[in-house]
C-alpha cells in the first residue's frame, strides 16, 4: 500500500497531533505574553493530566469495550508513586525535569504492575459485574494509601503501613535533615512543584502516539475484535484475555504517568481527590467525547474541565448550569434525528469529494 | 401422518445428484473400522479425526460415540434434523466445549488442552449459524483480524511502527485483498462489514475464516438464507477453496442438494448419535436416514 492511502487512513491521527501542538503553541505564546492570568495558568497541567486520563481511559472502555469506574485509582498510584520517587531523589539528582520524568515512569510502572494484578480477577467479569469490582478496586486503592506513612533521610525510603490508625509521622524515626513525604491521611505534604506545561504536553503526546498507533496495529484490532465479537475473536485465533489485559495495563500505565505528573503539581495531595467521582468525572469526558474517539476525548476534557472555572461569575449556580450543559451536549450529540441529519452531511461532503477527485 | 413428517427439509427429489456436479469426488475407502476418506488422501493421515466423542449436558447425552475421519482434501458433510447435535460438534472440535469423553485429533495430534483461541491457531478455523462478524469494523479489518497470528510484529514494534510494522501490514493487507477479491467483495473493502448484504456477510465470514490459514474449514449451515442462485455460487466456491488452499471442509448444511452435490463422505446425526455415514448414494438409499428425516413409512400416528 502506497503512503498516500495510508496517510488517508490515519488522517484523524495526524489531525490529532496536529491540533494538539497548535494548542501547546497558541498557549505557551499567550503565556509567555501574559495573555494568562494565575488561575488560568493554573489549570494547565490539570487538564494535561485530565486528558491522558480520558484518553487512557478510552482505551479500556471505547476501544476495549470494558466499563472501568477505577480509573482514578490508578491515577492514585501513580501519583504517589511519583511523588515518592521525586521527592526521595530530591537531594540525589539535582535536575527537576529529570526528576520529574522519572517520577512519571515509576508512576506508570506502578500503576501499570497493580493494574496487572486487578487485572487479573477483573478481566473475567464482564459488562456491570466488572464495573462494579474496578469501583471497589478504585475505593480500596484509595484507603491503602490513606494508610500510609512514607518519610525519606540519609537512610533511604521508610515506610509504615499505618493500618490500626495510631501511628504518626513520629514513627518514621526519620534522622535529622529527613523529610515527610506522605502523611497518611493528609496525603503528600511539602511536595516540591516540579511539573511544568511542556512536561505535561508531551505527556499528551506520548500518550497520543501510543494509543493510536496501538489501535492501527494488529493488537489494536485484535483488542477491537474482542470488543465487538468475543466468540468470533476467539475463533479467528485471538487469545482472548491476554489482549484485554494488554489494553487495560497500559491503560492503567498512562493513568499512572498522568497522576505523577498531578501529584508533583501540587504541594499538598490527599488520596481522597482520587475518589469515585474523579473516576466518574474521566468517565463522562470519554463518553462525552464519543466512545473510541480520541480527539473528541480532548476536546471534552478541555471543555469541561474549563467550564466550571469560566462558570465562576454564576456562584453558587455554577454547578447546575454545568449539569445543564452536560445534558445538553448529551442530547444533542446522541438526538438520532440529528445524527442522521450529520450523516447525510457527511455523505453528500463525501460524495462531492469522490466526484472531485474523478473529476480531477 | 407420521410425527416425523414435521421434519421434512427438502421433497424426496432435490436427493437426487445432478449429472453434471462439477466438484471432483473421489469414491469413499475405509481407514479404520468405522471411518473412511476419500481414495486420493487415504495414504495420509487424516486431517481430522473424532474417536468416541461425548458430551453430557446434565445427564443428557448432546452428543455420544461420534467417531469421523476428515481426508486432508475432502468435502464432508454433517447432516440431521434439527437438534441432532450437528453444531455441538462443532463447538467440540473448536473447543467452546470440553467434551466429557473421547478424543479430537487434529493432524494426528491430540487437541485436549488446547483453548478456542489455540485450537485455530492449530489449523480449525470456522464460521457460525447466526453470523458473527465484526460488525462496526470495515469488511478489511475483517480480514485482517482474520489475518492477526499471520503476522508477528510485537507490541513495540507497534506503537513506534518500526519497520517491521510497515512490512508486516502491508503484506497483510495484500493478502487481504487476495481474499476479499475471491470471494468478489474487492469493492466493498472500506465499507463497514454490519452494512453488507446477508450473503456477502456469509462469504465475508468464510474470507476471514480462510484468512487464518487453516487446514480444516467447519462450515455452519452456509447456505442458509440463500437463494438458489446464491447457493450454486456458494457451493462452486466451495469447491474452489478446496482446490485452491488445498485443505478439508465439513459443512453442516439442511439445503441437501448443496450437500448431495458436492460432499464426498456425509455423516447422518439424529439425537446425538451417527446414524449413518457413506457417500451421498449410501445415505441417500440408507433407510435409517430416510426414517429419521421423513419418518416411518406407515408408522403410527
Amino acid at each position: 500500500m502506497n503512503l498516500k492511502k495510508r496517510f488517508k487512513e490515519a488522517k484523524s491521527d495526524y489531525f490529532t497531533y496536529a491540533g494538539v501542538i497548535l494548542a501547546f503553541i497558541v498557549i505557551s505564546v499567550l503565556k509567555a505574553n501574559g495573555g494568562l492570568n494565575r488561575s488560568q495558568t493554573g489549570l494547565l497541567v490539570p487538564i494535561c493530566c485530565y486528558i491522558v486520563m480520558a484518553v487512557s481511559l478510552n482505551l479500556t472502555v471505547g476501544i476495549l469495550g470494558d466499563l472501568s469506574l477505577g480509573h482514578a485509582g490508578f491515577m492514585s498510584v501513580g501519583a504517589f508513586a511519583g511523588v515518592i520517587t521525586a521527592m526521595g531523589l530530591y537531594n540525589v539528582i539535582p535536575s527537576a525535569p529529570v526528576r520529574l520524568a522519572l517520577a512519571m515512569i515509576v508512576g506508570a510502572f506502578f500503576a501499570a504492575v497493580i493494574g496487572f494484578l486487578i487485572g487479573i480477577p477483573v478481566l473475567r467479569l464482564t459488562g456491570d459485574y466488572l464495573a462494579i469490582v474496578t469501583l471497589a478496586f478504585g475505593e480500596i486503592i484509595k484507603e491503602l494509601i490513606t494508610c500510609l506513612l512514607v518519610g525519606v533521610d540519609a537512610e533511604g525510603l521508610h515506610i509504615i503501613f499505618n493500618v490500626s490508625g495510631s501511628k504518626t509521622a513520629t514513627d518514621l524515626n526519620l534522622l535529622e535533615g529527613g523529610r515527610v513525604i506522605i502523611k497518611g491521611a493528609q496525603g503528600a505534604t511539602g511536595t516540591k512543584t516540579i511539573a511544568s506545561f511542556t512536561a505535561g504536553f508531551i505527556l499528551i503526546m506520548i500518550t497520543l502516539v501510543i494509543v493510536q498507533n496501538l489501535i492501527r496495529s494488529r493488537h489494536g484490532r485484535a483488542i477491537m475484535a474482542v470488543r465487538d465479537n468475543r466468540i468470533a475473536a476467539e475463533a479467528v485465533g485471538i487469545p482472548v484475555t491476554r489482549y484485554k489485559m494488554m489494553a487495560f495495563v497500559t491503560s492503567a500505565a498512562l493513568a499512572g504517568a498522568a497522576g505523577a505528573l498531578f501529584g508533583l503539581n501540587y504541594s499538598n495531595l490527599a488520596a481522597t481527590k482520587f475518589d469515585f467521582n474523579t473516576s466518574i468525572l474521566v468517565l463522562v469526558f470519554v463518553v462525552l467525547g464519543g466512545l473510541g474517539n480520541i480527539w473528541g476525548s480532548i476536546i471534552a476534557t478541555v471543555i469541561l474541565y474549563i467550564l466550571p472555572e469560566a462558570l465562576r461569575s454564576f456562584a453558587s449556580y455554577r454547578m447546575l448550569i454545568y449539569a445543564i450543559v452536560l445534558i445538553v451536549v448529551m442530547l444533542t450529540t446522541n438526538n438520532p434525528v440529528l445524527k442522521t441529519y450529520r450523516e447525510q452531511l457527511r455523505e453528500k461532503f463525501g460524495k462531492n469529494k469522490d466526484k472531485e477527485a474523478t473529476g480531477a | 401422518m407420521t410425527s416425523g413428517s414435521l421434519r421434512v427439509l427438502n421433497p424426496p427429489g432435490v436427493w437426487e445428484a445432478k449429472p453434471d456436479a462439477m466438484i471432483k469426488r473421489d469414491p469413499l475407502v475405509p481407514i479404520t473400522r468405522t471411518s473412511y476418506i476419500p481414495e486420493r488422501d487415504a495414504d495420509k493421515t487424516p486431517i481430522l479425526e473424532c474417536i468416541d466423542l461425548g458430551i453430557t449436558f446434565g445427564g443428557l447425552k448432546a452428543v455420544d460415540n461420534f467417531n469421523l475421519a476428515i481426508g486432508r482434501t475432502e468435502i464432508a458433510g454433517l447432516i440431521g434434523p434439527n437438534g441432532a447435535g450437528k453444531t455441538t460438534i462443532f463447538n467440540l472440535l473448536t473447543k467452546v466445549y470440553q467434551p466429557t469423553h473421547g478424543t479430537i485429533l487434529l493432524d494426528g495430534k491430540e487437541i485436549a488442552n488446547m483453548n478456542t483461541a489455540q485450537v485455530n491457531r492449530a489449523g480449525i478455523a470456522r464460521t457460525f449459524q447466526n453470523i458473527r462478524l465484526f460488525h462496526n469494523q470495515t469488511v478489511l479489518d475483517n480480514v485482517l483480524i482474520g489475518l492477526h497470528n499471520e503476522m508477528d510484529y510485537g507490541m513495540g514494534s507497534a506503537i513506534l511502527h518500526l519497520p517491521s510494522y510497515w512490512r508486516a501490514e502491508k503484506i497483510a493487507r495484500d493478502r487481504a485483498m487476495e481474499y476479499l477479491t475471491l470471494f468478489h467483495l474487492e469493492q466493498h473493502a472500506d465499507d463497514l462489514a454490519g452494512s453488507l448484504p446477508y450473503g456477502a456477510q456469509r462469504r465475508l465470514e468464510i474470507a476471514r475464516a480462510l484468512a487464518t490459514n487453516p487446514s480444516l474449514l467447519l462450515l455452519d449451515e452456509p447456505a442458509a438464507g440463500m437463494n438458489p442462485s446464491e447457493t450454486a455460487e456458494l457451493m462452486e466456491n466451495i469447491g474452489k477453496i478446496r482446490d485452491t488452499f488445498h485443505i478439508a471442509i465439513l459443512l453442516i448444511e439442511h439445503d441437501m442438494s448443496l450437500v448431495m452435490n458436492i460432499c464426498e463422505g456425509i455423516v447422518v446425526l439424529n439425537f446425538g448419535r451417527i446414524i449413518a455415514k457413506g457417500s451421498p448414494d449410501d445415505i441417500r438409499s440408507n433407510p435409517a436416514v430416510i426414517e429419521a428425516y421423513l419418518g416411518r413409512k406407515g408408522g403410527k400416528s
